[in-house]
């Protein structure tokens, strides 16, 4: 075969990258999307802590970054689900395969719409559930850095084993079962930064173990997934 | 295996349908030269080069309509061609190119309806429109016909013929007799001669 060349404008790698993030981060907070699903379940799960643990004050302030980090991972776990699944079932990944942009670019661009729709607003609103849970006072400033360092792998991760399950009905189990072992360092090291700051020590180390599973992530995360994803195209 | 010693040439302005059963390999063959699969044995050439699985020169130049319609429910059909074209080439679809494709198939009615009021066959042509506002050298049709009445068939002939006169490629699959000149490949011909219990002696 020869070609004859048609397309009259060159592609834009950048507009495809930036045209997928925002056609994400869009479906996500349409009907049926993810980003408010996994928000109420995050304000609800958190909630629940102080109605079934009781109203000492010591006691919440105590578990309180691990009750916030732990909701927040289950949080964005429920939204994993749907994160390759809606594209597979209405055959849209067959498009997204033949994008230029190359399928690793593609989950990477996914990857990043799922952390702005749906993670940032966990982050942004953990301030609030932290008030509810009498979070000590110097600890606030380092709950929101660990969760913006930490959070990026979260959805990293998550999206290897949502493109692992991706073909496989009811899927959200083996997803948790797949992932939530791989989320065990993230979690240590995060809420290890909040009590550090809670007991007045230095949070740095933590934080840098956090930022290094983050990245550690980013490497393998993107690859991975289009990797799995194309199995699931066969 | 599902075919073998299978092998044709295309060339501009060429239109190759392939026939046969259910399963006889018309969609693997497709998606095969999509890139969505693996070739087990043999090659698959553009010009001089060897095409690649997830290459961007092959993503660059093929279009593929598959059974599923690839549409997004929540919406509207302007937003999904806006959406797919910025997938397939990083830039925005101009309204009166995306005007003209919708008129193709008499959706311009439809265009800022949200999809998931749409019917099987509206769907359906909302699928073959990319057709017409994506530019691509090569199409692959996965059964373009099913459901579509006989305009609509006409106006997909037409689109199909004003393709491969600019010197297109056409790759359809197809039970039904679309009316535009072209070879074609029966995949009975390929069907692998040797059965599974002989394979493994």
């Amino acid at each position: 075969m020869t070609m004859a060349p048609q397309s009259t404008q060159d592609t834009s790698l950048s507009g495809i990258f930036f045209g997928i993030v925002k056609r994400d981060v869009r479906l996500a907070w349409s009907q049926g999307g993810t980003g408010t699903m996994a928000l109420s379940f995050f304000l609800i799960a958190v909630t629940l802590f102080p109605f079934g643990v009781g109203p000492e004050p010591q006691i919440l302030a105590r578990i309180a970054p691990g009750v916030i980090w732990v909701v927040a991972l289950l949080a964005c776990l429920i939204s994993l689900d749907r994160l390759y699944q809606a594209d597979f079932e209405d055959g849209s990944l067959d498009d997204l395969a033949l994008s230029p942009l190359g399928l690793t670019g593609v989950a990477a661009a996914k990857i990043l719409a799922h952390w702005v729709s749906t993670v940032l607003p966990l982050v942004v609103i953990s301030p609030v559930l932290g008030m509810l849970m009498n979070l000590p006072d110097g600890a606030y400033g380092t709950l929101l850095i660990s969760l913006l360092v930490g959070t990026p792998a979260l959805s990293l991760i998550g999206s290897m084993g949502a493109a692992l399950t991706v073909s496989v009905r009811r899927g959200g189990v083996l997803l948790s079962l797949l992932v939530l072992p791989l989320y065990v360092p993230t979690l240590i090291f995060a809420v290890g930064a909040v009590d550090a700051t809670a007991g007045l020590v230095d949070p740095t180390q933590p934080l840098a173990l956090l930022g290094a599973a983050s990245l550690l992530a980013l490497v393998i995360g993107p690859f991975v997934s289009a990797q799995a994803l194309r199995l699931s195209l066969e | 295996m599902v075919f073998e010693r299978l092998s044709f040439t295309l060339d501009p302005g060429e239109l190759l349908y392939l026939r046969g059963k259910n399963g006889s390999g018309k969609s693997t063959l497709l998606r095969l030269i999509a890139g969505y699969l693996r070739i087990h044995g043999g090659t698959l050439m553009v010009g001089d080069d060897a095409w690649w699985r997830g290459d961007a020169a092959l993503s660059e130049a093929l279009i593929y309509a598959g059974h599923d319609n690839a549409l997004k429910p929540v919406l509207t059909l302007r937003e999904n061609a806006r959406e797919l074209t910025r997938l397939m080439t990083g830039h925005a679809v101009g309204d009166v190119a995306l005007a003209d494709a919708a008129d193709v198939f008499g959706l311009t009615g439809l265009l800022d309806q949200p999809v998931r009021y749409f019917s099987s066959g509206q769907r359906h042509r909302s699928n073959l429109m990319r057709f017409a506002y994506l530019k691509r050298p090569l199409w692959l049709m996965d059964e373009p016909t099913v459901g579509l009445d006989t305009e609509n068939r006409e106006a997909l002939a037409g689109l199909m013929r004003a393709h491969l006169d600019a010197g297109g490629m056409i790759i359809a699959a197809t039970h039904d007799p679309i009316g535009v000149e072209g070879a074609m490949i029966d995949m009975r011909d390929y069907q692998p001669k040797v059965s599974l219990e002989e394979a493994w002696l």
